[in-house]
């Protein structure tokens, strides 16, 4: 991996739904960024958040840290978490640490 | 790989950045924040705090929180019980729903209960209590094995030695500041001395009242438009406010003699400079060449002066500044046998004895701030407050200092205008 992205691009919720892209490399500056995503369209009202990992390749200890604390958010204002187009590596990640047991995944 | 494997791979990845992120300069609270999220990142904990304890509270303080609520205490106290026992586990993470003995457990139950927390690591570096740790749920739903909880520990070491260190700088800060305020304290003390004892020698002679606090301000001046440091400009102050302190053993009546003393008393007054420097040498002041300023303060560079006959270079600088500030307070105030002279006429006579009793360059400074002054670039009024509105805005002044300066510096001329607008270079 030479670079590290960390662009967020968010669409507008409709009906209640946002979808949120996660860069390369989900690490605290990026994670930061879907961080502040998330809750502002959690308070915007949003009950469905995608997260979508298609380009994600490399998800570190504090990009972990930070998607749990998303999950945690979601949760206490009942709104469903969605992973989406995560790959391989991540998958086994994710699964490993307990994170896809609190998400749909899609 | 065995997910066994995976699992230590990613939690080293982890220990790793968190080694990288304690031993890096960053700002402390985003470090401990790092280091929560290092430790819930690296096993999947779902919420977190670690705190700081205060030995004066005999509390823990939180420093980074996670997922914990707004309800969570920010600040939990101990006993003296739960504090002896954590010293005696060390660093050992404690299963919180099995540690209800303890008051710190038994306080906090519901707390801890209602935020799921899990684990309880006390944070202990060269046996003391440092912090603490705060683990809830694991996102996997399963309990803490040995091995993560033996991760936790290492992780929870570099946090401790984190905050130690943290505690350690701000001890040495104190230190530091405290040292300060003392410092502060004795130069203000000093300084009050000083001019106390300034205002006892011109005590001597009503003549001569306030005539070395007239004398610290002038040296003070001349450092200052010498471009000295604040340090620096403090001492020649205080040289000049202890130049005369010889006189002190000087018989009154001597001092501003209105006639001309005989040999006997010319030799008791001429004596003062060596008495200064006797009575200032023993003294450790805070700056050096006080007692020499004292002791040389009557020397002319053309080696007519006294008490040792010395020339330009042996003279030291400080004792220059002091001779040019006395002279001139000297030449600017009444004397019993001698009346004020004009302001006009005191420049004139500073510039004509620049290089046999002044050193040229502190002539030069001295009557730049003057200048500056009366131009009104240097709005201190330093000088007005010395000598008098009327005496400095005496008629014609300001051209005079143009003129001597012109001549004092002739390779980098002041374009000179005269009343009449003719033009002198």
């Amino acid at each position: 991996m030479t670079t590290q992205s960390a662009v967020v691009s968010s669409l507008e919720p409709v009906e209640g739904r946002a979808v949120i892209h996660a860069g390369d490399y989900i690490n605290k500056l990026s994670g930061e960024q879907i961080e502040h995503e998330c809750k502002q369209k959690l308070d915007e009202g949003c009950k469905e958040i995608i997260l979508n990992f298609a380009d994600t390749e490399i998800v570190n200890s504090i990009g972990i840290s930070i998607l749990l604390g998303v999950i945690d958010s979601a949760s206490n204002k009942g709104a469903k978490v969605v992973f989406s187009e995560m790959n391989e590596t991540t998958v086994e990640l994710f699964e490993m640490l307990g994170l896809t047991k609190h998400v749909t995944l899609a | 790989m065995a997910e066994h494997d995976h699992k230590l791979i990613h939690a080293f990845g982890a220990l790793a950045e968190l080694g990288q992120e304690i031993t890096n300069k960053n700002n402390f609270q985003e470090t401990i924040r790092t280091s929560l999220h290092l430790i819930s990142g690296a096993l999947g904990i779902m919420r977190g705090a670690v705190a700081r304890f205060s030995r004066f509270g005999h509390e823990l303080n939180m420093l980074a929180i996670r997922g914990l609520g707004d309800d969570f205490p920010l600040s939990l106290s101990l006993t003296l019980e739960d504090e002896r026992q954590f010293l005696s586990c060390g660093l050992a993470p404690i299963d919180i729903p099995q540690a209800k003995v303890l008051p710190f457990f038994q306080v906090y139950d519901a707390s801890f209960e209602r935020r799921g927390l899990e684990l309880f690591v006390p944070l202990v570096v060269r046996d003391e209590i440092v912090g603490a740790i705060f683990l809830g749920e694991k996102a996997t739903g399963e309990a803490y094995t040995n091995y993560e909880k033996e991760i936790v520990c290492a992780m929870g070491q570099h946090i401790g030695v984190a905050i130690a260190q943290r505690n350690l700088m701000a001890e040495i800060e104190r230190h530091a500041d405290e040292n300060r305020q003392l410092f502060d304290e004795m130069r203000s003390t000093y300084h009050d001395t000083v001019k106390a004892f300034a205002a006892a020698i011109d005590c001597k002679d009503k003549y001569t009242e306030g005539h070395s606090v007239r004398v610290g301000k002038f040296s003070e001046i001349i450092a200052m438009e010498l471009g000295w440091g604040k340090d620096e400009v403090e001492g020649a102050a205080v040289a000049g406010y202890l130049h005369d302190v010889g006189k002190l053993t000087v018989e009154r009546k001597i001092i501003n003699a209105p006639y001309r003393i005989n040999a006997k008393e010319s030799k008791e007054l001429n004596g003062h400079p060596g008495v200064g420097y006797e009575i200032l040498q023993p003294i450790h002041h805070p700056y050096t060449d006080v007692p020499l300023a004292a002791k040389y303060h009557h020397e002319r560079l053309d080696g007519r002066g006294y008490p040792d006959g010395l020339y330009d270079r042996e003279i030291p600088y400080i004792a220059k500044i002091v001779t040019l500030a006395d002279s001139f307070d000297a030449m600017t105030t009444d004397r019993p046998y001698k009346a004020r002279r004009p302001a006009k006429e005191v420049v004139e006579d500073l510039q004509r004895n620049a290089g046999k009793q002044f050193a040229p360059e502190i002539v030069t400074a001295f009557l730049g701030g003057m200048l500056k002054e009366l131009q009104g670039v240097d709005r201190t009024k330093r000088f007005r407050r010395l000598l008098g509105r009327d005496y400095m805005e005496a008629e014609g002044i300001v051209d005079t200092l143009k003129y001597t300066l012109n001549e004092m510096a002739p390779t980098t001329p002041m374009t000179y205008v005269a009343a009449a607008g003719q033009v002198i270079l």
